[in-house]
Parts: structure tokens; sequence; C-alpha cells
């Protein structure tokens, strides 16, 4: 029956997996989403950030057909989401909400195969994907004895059932160890090599910021910025920070040798001088420097974090 | 609509209360009550043990009309709200799961949980009674618990409207015990209020027709009204007009108790 479906309704393997036009929520006056236009490609790790009520929480639940758009369209693996077929797309999407609390009285494996039966996904693929989630042991326990970082993982796991081509992850990392979202980070780039298009939020900016190939920052309802973490720090004009290591005798001296370099600031710190200066002026600074010889005892190049780009977008 | 979906859905929800319990806490709660009421209500009047069905029947009545609405309200409640404060109605809806699904699956498996505990709790009285006066009687006794079930199926219907109305679960079980004071305590007061309070100049049979619109009294009218004894018993043969006092219609009355809710909880029921 699922092979019929998929006959009559194949992903549309070829166009963007993800396409947002025009789309916006309204609630009386609360415009929570504001026009926003976003396209994601298929095998794509995508980030959306922004603070609370930034709208992506609501956009989130546009593009899984949950909420109505006021204006706008919507299409995932080419299927509307107001369309009658997307109830087949539905299939091949996976969805792991935030905070979600599963059913306490169910085992790990009969959840697995509870989802599995709505998706109209083989049941065979339940305990293989709960082992793939490192829950193999815990198969068979009940839920209300399951930790956080477990019941974070087995939502995880429901959401891989039925090989989706789009997953849709709202703050996934939540309760995770590092070691497991090390873990869970490797999956995720497992199945973007198979050609899956990951949609992820979290508020943990510094995790998104080496894990996604693209991401777009939410504020007010509107994206206010979109592209590669490298690109977004371009695109603001962020300065570099030096940091120097020197004896407190030396700060003086290297304060004088970068006075004649424009648009270049610094300030003394607990263990030598802190340097501002634009991503171009970078090299002059270091030649300015080279006049201290060996009284630089260290220098560090800090690139600005995604922080940086995101309360400077969001400001 | 696909079957499957709601069968599996529903066969969630029925397990939930098989392995919590409920079904057995229930059934047990129906069992010690009947076997009380159908042994021990005639201790007033002197006597012991079964008396007649018509004397049992009309005693467990008063018991169901108390128990059953507050069982199937407080049963189902939460059925959809609880999902929505969980965050895992996001997630259902997610899957290639319709709304009206989602409800029918939900409520089907609370309705075979609630259905089954019903029928186990007052079968052993059942048993006593066909020991004692064979099938006639057990007939009647069918009846009653065919109606019984109707009435916990009307009041879990109203149930699951409210999980949808309610955004919160506190606020749901507010609603669900303020259904319970309305059809089961205050509703036939304000009525023979009404009835007093004109003197009868409004034409009686209105005031009877408007018991229809409390499922308690449909379901109390289905029982009282096939038995004589019990008819003069209530002393309610004044007020019900002989039209009303037809098993078929009161049980389609009370057909339409569960579907209206269910079908207002599909339109209410949004996102």
């Amino acid at each position: 029956m699922t092979n019929i479906t998929l006959a009559s309704n194949p992903p549309d393997l070829g166009g963007p997996a993800i396409q947002a036009r025009g789309v916006a929520k309204y609630y009386g006056a609360l415009h929570a989403v504001d026009g926003v236009d976003l396209t994601v490609q298929r095998g794509e790790i995508f980030g959306l950030i922004g603070h609370n009520g930034a709208g992506k929480s609501t956009l989130f639940k546009m593009m899984l057909g949950l909420i109505e758009p006021s204006a706008g369209e919507i299409l995932i693996d080419g299927a509307s989401v107001r369309g009658r077929d997307f109830r087949a797309a539905r299939r091949h999407i996976g969805y792991l909400p935030e905070n979600v609390v599963l059913y306490d009285n169910l085992s790990g494996l009969e959840t697995m195969r509870f989802f599995a039966k709505l998706k109209g996904a083989p049941s065979a693929q339940c305990a293989p994907t709960l082992a793939r989630v490192g829950l193999a042991h815990a198969a068979t326990r009940p839920l209300r004895e399951y930790s956080k970082g477990m019941r974070q993982r087995l939502g995880f796991a429901q959401a891989l059932l039925g090989k989706p081509s789009v997953l849709f992850l709202d703050e996934p990392s939540n309760g995770l160890d590092p070691q497991a979202i090390r873990d869970f980070y490797a999956t995720l780039r497992g199945l973007r090599d198979d050609g899956v298009t990951i949609l992820i939020t979290s508020h943990i900016l510094a995790e998104l910021q080496e894990r996604v190939d693209r991401l777009a920052i939410m504020s007010a309802g509107k994206i206010q910025a979109l592209g590669s973490v490298q690109e977004l720090r371009n695109q603001m004009h962020l300065p570099l920070c030096l940091a120097l290591r020197l004896a407190p005798v030396d700060v003086l001296a290297a304060q004088q040798l970068l006075t004649h370099l424009s648009a270049v600031s610094s300030t003394p710190s607990a263990d030598g001088l802190r340097i501002s200066c634009p991503r171009e002026a970078k090299m002059a600074v270091l030649g300015a420097l080279m006049g201290l010889g060996a009284k630089l005892l260290d220098l560090k190049i800090q690139e600005p974090s995604l922080e940086d780009v995101f309360f400077g977008f969001s400001d | 609509m696909e079957l499957t979906q709601i069968l599996t859905l529903a066969a969630k929800e029925f397990r939930d209360r098989i392995r919590n319990r409920w079904v057995l806490a229930v059934a047990l709660v129906f069992t010690v009550f009947s076997l009380v009421i159908a042994y021990f209500g005639g201790a007033q009047q002197g006597q012991l043990g079964l008396r007649s069905i018509e004397f049992t029947i009309a005693s467990l009545v008063s018991l169901v009309i108390y128990l059953i609405p507050l069982i199937a309200l407080l049963l189902g409640f939460d059925a959809v709200v609880g999902e929505r404060e969980r965050g895992s109605l996001d997630l259902l809806l997610s899957l290639p799961i319709t709304r009206l699904e989602l409800l029918l699956g939900k409520y089907l498996g609370l309705a075979a949980a609630l259905t089954l505990s019903t029928l186990a709790g007052f079968g052993l009285v059942a048993i006593l009674l066909f020991q004692q006066f064979s099938w006639p009687g057990l007939y009647h006794y069918l009846g009653f618990m065919i109606s019984s079930v109707l009435l916990g199926l009307a009041f879990l219907s109203l149930a699951v409207l409210m999980s949808v109305i309610a955004r919160e679960r506190t606020r749901a079980s507010g609603l669900a015990i303020a259904l319970w004071f309305f059809f089961v305590l205050v509703f036939d007061l304000l009525l023979l209020a009404g009835l007093v309070g004109t003197g009868g100049a409004y034409g009686g049979d209105a005031f009877a027709y408007m018991l229809l619109l409390n499922p308690a009294d449909v379901f109390r009218i289905l029982n009282v009204f096939t038995l004589e004894d019990v008819r003069t018993l209530y002393g309610l043969a004044s007020i019900v007009p002989p039209a009303l006092a037809k098993p078929w219609l009161m049980g389609s009355v009370m057909l339409a108790w569960i579907v209206v809710p269910l079908a207002l909880a599909r339109w209410r029921f949004k996102s």
C-alpha cells in the first residue's frame, strides 16, 4: 500500500526540498511571521535561529502543515502543504518537536511501532532505528524509566522512521550530553550524505555554527540574514579580534605601534592587549606588531562567533 | 479517512487504560456498588437479597446516573488537551493523520475501555439475576447494561469536546466537572423550578421534551419506562408523555448525544 502511495505521489526529486514564498501568519495585529521567502536545497543542513517569539516555531509549524499561513505558499518535496496530496508527503517527513513528552506506559520499541504504523513505515525498521540512536539496550523498558537524554534520542529515532527525505528538528540537542551531541551530529551528517534535507533550530548557537551548511536568522517574524556562517560574518563586517600576551611594561609600546593604522582600536587586558581591526587590516596589524620582536609572548586571532553575528542582526 | 490510522490510535489508547489498571479499577468499583445495591437496596424495607428485577434496576439506575457520567468525563477530559500539553499533539498531526482520524481513534479507544469496564462491572449482578429470575429478568437487565454503556459514551463524547475546547488540562478538568454538576445535579432542578414557577401554564409536554436535552434524563427514561413497576415508583409517568416512552426513540436520542459533541469537537479542533 505504501508503494502505491509512493508511485502516485513521487517526491519531486528535481526541485528544492523546501520552498517558502511570501509566507506570513497574522494573529490580529501581531505579525508572527511576516513575509518569509526561503529555499532549502536537497541534502542541506539548514539552521534556523532567533530569539523566543522571533517566529521560528510558527514558521516550522506552517512548514509541517500544522497551522495555516495567512498568506504565501510552502512546498515540501514539491507538494503544497495546503494541498490534498500533502498527506502522502507526510510519510517522508520526520519531525522532532521541542520538549516533547511521549507515553510513559509504552516501551521504547512499542513507541516506535506506534509511530511506524501511523507513518506507514515497516515495523522491521523500529529496532534498528533504536539501535542507531543508541537505545537498543533500553528497547523494552517503559519510557517512565528513561532519562531526559534517552527520551530525546527516542524522539529523534521516531523522526527517522519511514526513511524521511526532510527532517524538522526543533531544539534537538536538548538534554543530550556532549558525547551524545557529537554522535547526534555525526548521524545528521550521514543522513545529509544520503540526500536527506535537515532543518534544525537551536539556542546553542556555538553548536550550530560548526555544523550547518547555511542558516537563517529570524527576528520579528522576518528573516534578517541568510547564508553560510562565513557569508554572514562578511555581510556583518565584523571586526577580527587579536589577543596579545605581553608583559605589562610592553603594553604601551605595542599600542604606539598601532597608532598609524586607521579603524584599529586596542584595549589593555589582564594579560596584555586586545586589538580589534577590520578583516582587511589584519596583515597590516600583524606587520606593525613585528616591531615588538621577542616582547610578544603569544598571539591569538579570534573570528567573530555566530553569537556576535546573531546579536548584530537581531538587535 | 483511513481505518488503520483510527485503529492504531484506538489500540494505543485502550492498551494504555488496561496497562495503568484503569479498566480493572472501574470494573471493580461497579462490581462492588452493583452487588451492594442489588443485595442491600431493600434493607430499609427490612429485606435482604435480590428482590425483583424492577427494583434492582431502579436502584442501579440512581447509582449509574451519578457514577458513569463522572467516570466518563474523567476518562476523556484530557484526550486532546493532554497531548497538547505534552507537545505530542503537533507530532501526531505531523504524521499522515487527519484531525478527524485522531479524534475518532482517541474516542474509540477510550470508549472500548469504558464499555469493557462497564460490562465487566455489572456482569456479576447479571449472572445472579439470571440464576434467580432466568431469561425474562436478564432481558431487562441487559437493556439496562446497554443503556449504561450508551450513557457513558455520551458523556465521553462531551469530555472529548471539552478536551478540544480547553487550552490547558486544568481548564478541561474544570469544564468536565462543571458539566457533571449541570447535567447530573442542576438540570432537573431547573426544569422542576420552571415547571412549578409557571404553574404548568405552558404546555406540560414542552417540559417533557426538554428532558431530551440531558443524556442522564434520557438514560432514566430509557430504563424507567420499559418497566411498569418502576414507572409508578418514580412518579415520572405524570410528566413524560407516552410518545417518549419508546426505547428505540430514546436510543436514537442517546446516539445523537454521542455523535453531536464529537462533531462539534471536530469543528472546534483547528490547531
